[in-house]
């Protein structure tokens, strides 16, 4: 059983379809990847997970069961449109959202100490919002949006306005909190970042699902077979003894070294390559090169695009 | 603690500590005070500069007649010293003066007098009347009557009070006065008017702040949107309740204050200025208040009479009035508030809601003349105007059916508008950037009706 699902979900607005009978699948305790280009429909996804928003039919369930209203307590959501009362101390404010979200005051006090200590931003309790610069105020909030030992935590594009040295930070954070069991599902234009954290994703286009599954499966399902090669000696050598199931795309000459990406053709094996050229030069590496997300995230969108019209 | 009491406490909490609110809780019941004793205060203000009015009188007839008071000084000339005065009046110290040409009886025009500056309307009232006091008593003298003096002391002394007694419907009598009933439609009139659209508009900015600074959508992860506009029209209202409450503490006790002040004052010395003050607070008639005791009694019986205005009753009336008014204002101005996204946008959309709120402050001006007319009437059945007019109405005493009717219409309006708003609401807050229309406040409204 899945820790959250998304069953054929629709939701319409006055004059478009932002959801086209989405479906999504996380399984508990990993990091899930929401992704697709603007306006593809994963705000409303997630707003409707939040309970902001309801679907206009299909259903989102959650350990199983469908959302009820007091699962928002078990929601920790940090939106991408985010902000805090300028006027507002932090902690006042800090409790406030805490409270909300069901904490007790003293349970919040409590809490919020212990986070404030680990961020070492204890001076800022009695400053009030409006006097924090914004990289300040990004990690109250996010600071608020884990306080409450959620379960299940919604990230939209987290690291905007974080510096890296913060958004390192954050990111060290997030996968502690998957560590400490929490299921964390998160959006982001940042595919460098997909590639680090996440487990598993889901790319919407155009209100619909066109591709999900674990990230190590698609990465392996979209490569081109193909496979670099880090060697010195004669890069002409190389290019007469490989067979005709191989193909030199390109060599590089780096440093007194050569690089070459070689694409395998019908069913070749890596062992294959390196029994052709082992006689020849000397190998430093070889490895097989898979597509990066960003790469997957064109192809798929613009391949959509194409089929879509 | 349940999400929306929270809502409200962090509404009441944050406004009631701004300095504004104080500035403002302090500051009102000062200007009130201040409105009642001021035109009194200014009006006892009199000129202390002395002056010194030379008089030639070519008759010879009215010696010494004007009377000198603490500030003006007549000198009655010989003839032999008027030469040349019309020169040099100045240089022998003299502020004016005046010439009596002929017998005034004959010719009241034939007193004149002349002065550089300008001649205040104290002195020319002085110099008149007492020319006058003593004409009137030469030409009573001149019907030579026995007891002259006392027949007109005693006819000085006939004078009518007026009094107007409401008959309540038990037969009782209670003595009420019409100027106060008036000021009293005023007031509730302006007061209800001005918390309305003063606390509204803090809803609608509430809302915007929230929308601007994009806290929204972290609190509607939490709550209904519902139930945060909801939370903050009531915390709103809360405040304002609190500053409502405050005035009228802080207000009886100045005037308690003033009254104790006043009344010790009254009978250590009397003053007349100080009678004056309280002529201008009950803003009836002077009159003959020259007496410290009916100074005293004038006050008791101001006190007498703002209690019979059954103050509990209206105080309830006017809370209800005020709420259903708010609440129905608020709720739209919180829909509005929702929609956009800058104040500068928000003239256009701001304007037709406080149209019919403009416009019962006008309706109410003309209640005031005829409560009970048709004008009066109707619109104190609108509910858009019931609470301005019919407050304006209620010292008055409407018949009780019309003020069930305006009341049940203003509850099911509010309940109305509060739905309306709340939909619009719910879309609006989410929406950043988007050009608004009334279209498309429309299509908001039917959509979010999934």
């Amino acid at each position: 059983m899945m820790f959250l699902e998304a069953k054929q979900v629709v939701k319409k607005y006055a004059n478009h379809l932002a959801l086209d009978y989405v479906n999504m699948e996380v399984p508990e305790n990993s990091i899930y990847g929401l992704l697709g280009p603007n306006g593809a429909g994963k705000t409303t996804l997630i707003r409707i997970i939040n309970q902001i928003t309801g679907p206009d039919s299909g259903e989102i369930l959650l350990n199983g069961q469908a959302l009820r209203a007091d699962d928002v307590s078990r929601i920790g959501y940090l939106p991408e449109e985010r902000g805090l009362y300028k006027k507002m101390k932090v902690g006042e404010q800090a409790i406030y959202l805490a409270r909300m979200k069901g904490l007790t005051r003293n349970d919040a006090i409590k809490k919020l100490r212990y986070w404030f200590e680990k961020f070492e931003i204890q001076p800022w309790w009695d400053k009030k919002v409006e006097e924090l610069s914004k990289g300040m105020q990004q990690k109250i909030q996010f600071v608020v949006t884990v306080l409450h030992n959620p379960k299940l935590l919604i990230f939209d594009e987290p690291f905007s306005g974080f510096d890296p040295i913060n958004a390192n930070l954050l990111k060290q954070e997030i996968i502690k909190l998957k560590e400490e069991g929490a299921t964390i599902l998160f959006s982001t234009h940042n595919m460098g970042s997909v590639e680090e954290l996440c487990d598993h994703i889901t790319l919407i286009n155009k209100s619909k699902t066109i591709l999900n599954g674990p990230i190590d499966t698609i990465r392996q399902s979209y490569k081109d077979n193909l496979v670099k090669l880090e060697f010195a000696g004669d890069s002409n050598l190389i290019r007469q003894q490989l067979s005709n199931d191989f193909q030199v795309e390109n060599i590089e000459k780096t440093n007194g070294h050569h690089t070459a990406y070689v694409k395998m053709l019908n069913n070749a094996s890596i062992n294959q390559l390196l029994y052709s050229v082992i006689d020849d030069v000397k190998i430093y590496g070889l490895h097989e090169v898979l597509p990066t997300m960003n790469d997957i995230f064109i192809k798929v969108v613009e391949h959509s695009n194409q089929t879509g019209k | 603690m349940s999400k929306i009491s929270l809502i409200i406490q962090r509404e009441y909490s944050t406004r009631v500590k701004k300095k504004s609110f104080i500035v403002m809780t302090i500051i009102g019941p000062i200007l009130f005070a201040a409105m009642m004793v001021l035109p009194g205060w200014f009006a006892s203000m009199e000129d202390t500069e002395e002056k010194n009015i030379a008089v030639i009188d070519e008759t010879g007839l009215y010696t010494n007649r004007i009377n000198s008071t603490e500030f003006l000084k007549f000198s009655w000339l010989k003839t032999e010293d008027t030469e040349g005065l019309a020169e040099n009046y100045r240089e022998e110290g003299y502020h004016a003066y005046l010439v009596i040409e002929d017998n005034l009886l004959k010719r009241p025009d034939a007193v004149k007098i002349y002065s550089e500056t300008q001649i205040t309307i104290d002195v020319k009232d002085h110099i008149s009347r007492s020319l006058e006091r003593y004409l009137e008593k030469e030409k009573l003298g001149s019907y030579q009557i026995d007891g002259l003096d006392n027949i007109i002391k005693e006819i000085n002394n006939v004078k009518i009070d007026l009094k107007t007694i409401k008959l309540a419907e038990d037969g009782s009598e209670k003595e009420s006065s019409t100027e106060l009933v008036m000021i009293a439609a005023i007031v509730f009139a302006m007061m209800i008017y001005m918390f309305v659209l003063v606390y509204g508009m803090q809803v609608m900015r509430g809302v915007m702040e929230e929308k601007v600074n994009r806290i929204v959508e972290v609190i509607v992860s939490s709550v209904k949107p519902f139930q945060l506009m909801m939370g903050k029209i009531i915390g709103i209202a809360l405040v304002a309740l609190t500053q409502f409450m405050l005035w009228i503490v802080l207000t009886i006790a100045i005037v308690g204050v003033l009254h104790t002040v006043f009344a010790a004052d009254v009978t250590s010395s009397g003053k007349a200025e100080q009678m004056q003050v309280m002529a201008g607070m009950d803003m009836q008639e002077a009159g003959d208040s020259n007496q410290a005791a009916a100074f005293a009694d004038g006050f008791n019986n101001i006190l007498d009479q703002v209690m019979s205005l059954n103050l509990v009753g209206s105080l309830l009336l006017f809370i209800f009035y005020f709420l259903g008014g708010y609440l129905l204002y608020a709720s739209l101005f919180a829909a509005l508030g929702a929609a956009l996204d800058n104040e500068a946008d928000s003239q256009q959309f701001v304007m037709p809601v406080m149209m019919p709120l403009i416009l019962s402050i006008y309706v109410a001006m003309a209640a005031f003349r005829n409560p009970a007319g048709d004008l009066a009437f109707w619109f104190s059945m609108i509910p858009f105007t019931s609470p301005v007019v019919m407050m304006a109405r209620i010292p008055f005493e409407p018949p009780v059916w019309q003020m069930a009717l305006s009341m049940t219409l203003l509850v099911a309006t509010f309940v109305f508008t509060t739905w309306f708003a709340g939909r619009i609401y719910r879309t609006g807050i989410l929406m950043y950037g988007k050009k608004v229309t009334y279209k498309e406040l429309w299509k908001w409204f039917r959509y979010s009706g999934r």
